[in-house]
This record gives C-alpha cells, structure tokens and sequence, in this order.
C-alpha cells in the first residue's frame, strides 16, 4: 500500500476519495427508525471497517481482472423514490409469481407493485421497515465476509431490506419473486438493495432474486442511462433446510452492478442456486457459501451471456468444515464481442471436512477472438479422505456440429443459436419456471446475435 | 428400381478435389436417376466419405475441377442448407453429438426450413408431433430419444437409427448413406435397412457406401460401384459384391490391368 501510494498517489487517493464519497451519502440516510436498534451495532462497526479501505484496484487479487477505475469519475448520487407506475415492471412481470413478489425501486419498497397474497398464512415476506421480525437481528448483517469493502458499504447505508422468513417444517411451493429494479435519470444514480432470507428447520421455498432497470425489456440493447448498484442478500438454512435460488441480473447496458450473496447452510440442508448474468456493462457477483454443519449439499449453477464491451465476474466460494459435504458446481459463460468473462470458483475444504464429495467445472464458450475469458478454478484441500474434482474448457463453436445442422437444412445463424442455446440451457433448464428460461435464453440468442 | 428413361438425379462428371492440399477425388464419374438405389463399395481411404461429403457441402474440401448436377442444378454453387432443402441428404458415418440441443427441437427445425423452401406450411409443436410418432416407427425408435440432446450418449447404432429419422423426416430426393451399416447388429441392421427400404421409391434416388455385402442382402442394389484412388474403378450389377466379399479389391485392380 505505502510504495503503491508513492508510485501513484492520485490513484490511490481517488479510491479512497470515492468510497468514502459514497459512505457520506448513505451515512445521512438512517432509513426507519425501527430499523435501527436491529442493525446499528452492525452499521457502526462497517463504517468503521470502511475508513480504512478505497474502491479496490486490479492490484488486488480478488480485483485482478476486473477494473473499477471507470467507476471513479462518475458522480454517482443515492437514488431517491421514483414515480413508478405499472409500466415499470414491465419484462420482470412473471405470472407464476403475481401473488408472491416484492418490489423495490431504487432499494425503496415499492407497495403498489407488490403482493404477497398468495402466499400461506405463516409465512413472513415482506419489507423489514414496515414488517415485524422479533429474531432478524441474529441474521440481518450477520454473515460472514461482511468486512468485505462493497458489503460494508451497503450495511453501513441499510435502510430498508427484502425479507423471507419461512417458519420451521413450512413448504413454500410457489416462487417468492424480489425484484429490484432501478429507475436511472439523466445523472448517474446509486442504490443498495438488500434481502434477508432465512429458511427455518425442515423448511423449504425458492426464491426468484432480479435485477434490472426499471420499465427494462429483456433485450435492451440500446444506450441506456448509467446507474449502479451494490446489493447484498444474505440467506440462512437451518437444519434440513431447502432453498432454491434464482438469481437473474440483467441490468440495463450501461449499468454497473456489484453484489453479494452469502449464504449459511445448518447440518442436512440443501441450497441451490441457479444464477443468470445478461446485463450490466460491468458486473461483479460474489457467491459465498458456508456449509456450518454435517452433510450440507451446495448446488451452483451458473451461466453468463455476454457481448459488445460487457464485463461479468463471478466469484464464488464455498467453505467446507463438517464431514459428508457435496459441492456440484457447473459454471459456463458465452462471450461474443469484446466481452469479458471472470470466473473464480474456491472451494476450501478443512481438515474436519472428511467424505467431502465436491465437483467443480468451468466451461466457456467464445463466440469471437475479441471475446475473453479469465478462469480460475480453486481448491484447497486440507481434509485426506475426500473426493474432490475441477476442471475448465474454453471452446468455440464447432465446425463439425454447425456443418452437421446445416447439412440438415438450416442456416448458419439458426444452426449457430441453436449451439448457443444447447449450451445455455444445461443452466437455464434449472431455473424454477420455465417461462423464465425461455426469456432468458430468447435475451442470450439476441444479444449473441451478429 | 430400374426406370426407363426417368429423371435424372445426380449426375457427377470427373470431381477432382482436395483437402489441406491434397488431392482426394482424382476425376469420379457417376450418374444416378430416380427410383434407382446404386452402392460404393472401396477399401478404406479410397475416398467415399470425402465424395459423399463433398456432395453435402462440407466447407473443408475444395472443389478443383469437374462437376455436379443436382437436379439440373449445379450442385456445387449451392450452401450446404440450400442442397438439404433441395432434397441432398446425408446419413454420416460419424454422427456428432450436440449436447444441450433437443433432438426434438432440431428435427423441427429441420423439417420446417425444408417445408418453408417448398412454400409449405410450417408444422406446430402439436402437428409435428403428429408426423414424427409415425416417421419413428419406420425406424423402430423409442420416443424417448426426441427429448435427449442430438446424438449425445446415444450408442452406435442408436445414432444411425436417428440418421434414418433424420432422412424420414426430410423425404430427401438423394439420400446418401455412409456405412450406416458398420457397427450395427443384425438386429438393428434390419431395422435401418427396412426404413431405408420403406423410404425408397420412384422419385428419388440412394446412395449407399458400405464395406460389406451383409448389407445389400436387405438394401438390394441396382447397380454396384468400386472405388480407389479417388476414382470409380468399375461398376456392375449386385453380383458384383458377392465377388468383392469372396475375393477381395486387388482381384477387380488385377481383372483391370488384365483388360486393358
Ligand atoms: N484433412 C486431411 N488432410 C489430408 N488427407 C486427408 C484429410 N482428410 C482425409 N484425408 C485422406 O483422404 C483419404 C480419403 O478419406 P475418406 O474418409 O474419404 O475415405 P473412405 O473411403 O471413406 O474410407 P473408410 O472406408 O475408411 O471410411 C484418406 O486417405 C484420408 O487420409
Ligand atoms: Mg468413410
């Protein structure tokens, strides 16, 4: 840090300068005052971890190879309530989940386009600043990783948050949507979501988390305005907990996002995540798990498609410390353009992690030779009797499989969307309604489209 | 089926062509008409999937000289989508697996861009269901491989019964078969011969390259071909791959020299 700061000192003090311009916006917003008993303690304690930290730069290993420097000179300001109407919805609108969504514009909770009706008594979904949640301070804040720069910075600002509390033995079967969405103006803008979702004893729901601007089609292609947003969501599994998550990004083009999922999983519980990234110029997504107890399942799936000059860095973590562990990682990313794909995937197995079954696979698909992929598969293993595999393909589009649908009558772009697609839809035959893999899979062929 | 005076189908005079600069096909001469089922038959390496190939368009081979007529169409100044629309087909040897794409979405792309070239209507995902619960039955398969991925994990001879669906599906006007027979057990070899028996009639045309005369017992040829070098060396009637099974290639170089 000291010779970084001799070689260039305007940079450095620009990173610092910046976070802490950041800070002073949210430090005015207290949000509710019946929130803050809950997460002062937690407030305090990030704004103090934030004075001794700065945007971090690609010199630092977990920053290597995405830059924030553009970030730097853009005068972003807190984005305030914005007139919604039902229009802003628009392609985030999924029937499957009318009854079940919350939705909040620039972080704000937003009533009028929200409805948890459909929901059985019993379970608590809704805003945390309108709602009554007597346990949430065991959990709002309370993950690992919170000194994390971004993360404090968004639990230094916390005003209002998305919270799922599903009691013990309740089975949600329909999907509980969070969407938040962001209305940019003409000067760039900043919001912080934040959901909590905790998954008591032998309960189990899927929750559908997404991102995009507000009145947002799938395949906004054109110039958009330029926002960011720094979310975190945390989410609890007790014992023999279940919990599907789909998380779909799909900013608008000239977004920044960056965000934080930390999830812990109690003894015999099962997460898995199924996460999409189409949107957002420069995207950055850390996935950490934390299996805190024995026989814990992790599922990871994960697909980014991306073209033109987008960046999308997924880091993802999972933390291995109780025998009879599984891990099943499959993260593929398709790059047209000049895009730019990051994959780091850890998984960290401790010596009391004996009988670990842990997979991991990275494949990537790149549709030009402008078009980039940095991956970045990590294991360690301290554990001796585990079972522990990982590996990472690049590839093109195969001369022998498009000769192939050709030869069967179709046209080069039909026989190429099809190849993406096919590649696609290992992950987006996850997602939990279908509908929703065919929009995404329909916004990856336009946006891959040449 | 011999037919007096029918329509030309193909019709190749002295293809010569090469790969990565080496000369494959060293001036192959054939004809083929409607209603007629003619066999290649050659050592390995004579050349008989670069010609089929060649015929289907493959980019990596280039054409130096010769030509192909198609239909009264010069075959070779066509895409290789537009020759299948047109009614080329090929049954590879080598089938490739797809993993991701659905063998059901494919084949309905498939059968739609060729009914879409004819200015027929294109089938919805009810009415092709329809068409392919009977185009499966020609070929004996289990409609549980429509929902699998193209080919993927798919055995051997579970992939050239997907070829066959493949040429049910699109009606070709030349079906060109290339050892859709190697590797099968008798079996499924008389499955795949019934369909492409089944598949056979006045107005079109096959072509089948096979290394063994076990084949032409169920696919009973009209004429017979002999190729090497890149050439077809002779050609006769079906008589001719029970000689070739008995005395081997040498015999028809050797019958040759003599001849000439
Ligand atoms: N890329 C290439 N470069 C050079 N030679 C090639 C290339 N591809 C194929 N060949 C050669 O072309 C010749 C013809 O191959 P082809 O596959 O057409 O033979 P074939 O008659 O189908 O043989 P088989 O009976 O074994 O299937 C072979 O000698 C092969 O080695
Ligand atoms: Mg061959």
């Amino acid at each position: 840090m000291v010779s970084e700061t001799f070689i260039k000192p305007s940079a450095a003090d620009k990173r610092v300068a910046k976070l802490q311009e950041l800070l002073a916006q949210v430090s005015g917003s207290r949000g509710d005052s019946r929130i803050a008993p809950t997460v002062a303690e937690s407030q305090s304690r990030a704004r103090a971890i934030l004075s001794e930290l700065a945007i971090p730069s690609t010199k630092d290993e977990e920053w290597r190879f995405t830059d924030l420097s553009s970030l730097l000179d853009i005068n972003f300001q807190l984005a305030g309530p914005a007139a919604v109407d039902v229009f802003a919805l628009a392609d985030s609108e999924l029937d499957e989940t009318a009854n079940s969504r919350l939705v909040f514009v620039n972080g704000i909770y937003v009533p009028e386009l929200s409805s948890v009706a459909g929901l059985p008594a019993g379970v608590q979904v809704g805003n945390l600043s309108a709602g009554n949640f007597p346990e949430i301070a065991s959990y709002l804040a309370q993950q690992q990783g919170g000194q994390e720069v971004f993360t404090a910075l968004n639990t230094a600002g916390l005003a209002d948050a998305a919270v799922v509390w599903v009691p013990a033995n309740t089975i949600i079967e329909t999907p509980i949507h969070l969407v938040f969405l962001t209305a940019a103006g003409a000067t760039p803008v900043w919001s912080q979501p934040r959901a909590l979702v905790v998954a008591q004893r032998g309960s189990a729901c899927t929750i559908i988390e997404e991102y995009a601007a507000a009145r947002g089609t799938w395949c906004a292609q054109e110039a958009s305005n330029c926002y960011l947003t720094n979310a975190v969501t945390e989410i609890w599994l007790a014992e023999n907990a279940q919990v599907k998550h789909d998380r779909i990004q799909r900013e608008a083009t000239n977004a920044f996002h960056i965000s934080k999922t930390a999830v812990s999983q109690a003894k015999d519980s099962r997460y898995t995540c199924t996460a999409v990234t189409s949107g957002a110029k420069l995207s950055r997504h850390n996935l950490e798990i934390f299996q805190a107890g024995e026989g814990t399942e992790t599922v990871l799936n994960g697909l980014a498609g991306i073209s033109n000059s987008q960046v999308a860095d997924a880091h993802t973590a999972v933390i291995l410390n109780h025998p009879h562990g599984i891990v099943r990682q499959l993260h593929k990313c398709i790059a047209d353009g000049n895009a730019h794909a990051v994959f780091n995937g850890k998984i960290f197995v401790a010596k009391a992690a004996q009988l670990t079954d842990a997979s991991q696979l990275n494949r990537n698909l790149l549709l030009s030779r402008k078009a980039k992929v940095d991956t970045k598969p990590q294991l360690e293993i301290i554990a001796d009797n585990v079972k522990c595999s990982h590996g990472a393909t690049v590839s093109q589009l195969e001369p022998q499989e498009m000769f192939y649908l050709q030869s069967r009558g179709l046209d080069p772009a039909t026989s190429r969307n099809l190849l993406i697609d096919g590649f696609a839809g290992e992950i987006l035959a996850q997602l939990s309604i279908p509908a929703l893999g065919a929009k995404l899979s329909r916004c990856i062929a336009c946006r891959t489209d040449n | 089926m011999i037919i007096d005076n029918s329509e030309v189908i193909l019709s190749v005079r002295d293809l010569t062509a090469e790969i990565d600069g080496n000369q494959i096909l060293k001036g192959l001469t054939l004809e083929i008409k409607a209603g007629e089922i003619h066999a290649i038959m050659g050592p390995n390496g004579s050349g008989k999937s670069t010609f089929s190939k060649i015929l289907a368009g493959h980019p990596a081979y280039t054409v130096t000289g010769g030509e192909v007529i198609f239909k009264g169409k010069n075959l070779l100044e066509l895409e290789p989508e537009e020759r299948a629309r047109e009614g080329v087909f090929l049954a590879f040897q080598y089938p490739v697996e797809i993993p991701g794409v659905s063998n059901t979405d494919f084949l309905r792309a498939s059968c739609n861009a060729r009914r879409k070239h004819h200015g027929l209507p294109e089938l919805d995902a009810f009415d092709f269901e329809d068409l392919i619960q009977e185009k499966l039955q020609i070929v004996q398969m289990d409609p549980s491989f429509l929902s699998r991925s193209v080919n993927q994990g798919f055995s051997g001879g579970e992939k050239k019964r997907n070829e066959i669906l493949q040429m049910a599906i699109l009606e070709p006007k030349l079906g060109i078969l290339d050892e859709t027979d190697s590797g099968l057990d008798i079996d499924a070899l008389k499955i795949v011969a019934n369909g492409v028996n089944q598949l056979s009639n006045a107005e079109n045309a096959m072509l089948v390259i096979t290394h063994y005369q076990r084949l032409l017992n169920y696919i009973v040829p009209d004429f017979i071909h002999v190729m090497e070098g890149g050439r077809i060396l002779t050609s006769g009637t079906k008589e001719l791959a029970l000689e070739l099974e008995a005395r081997g290639y040498d015999w028809v170089k050797e019958e040759l020299a003599v001849g000439v």
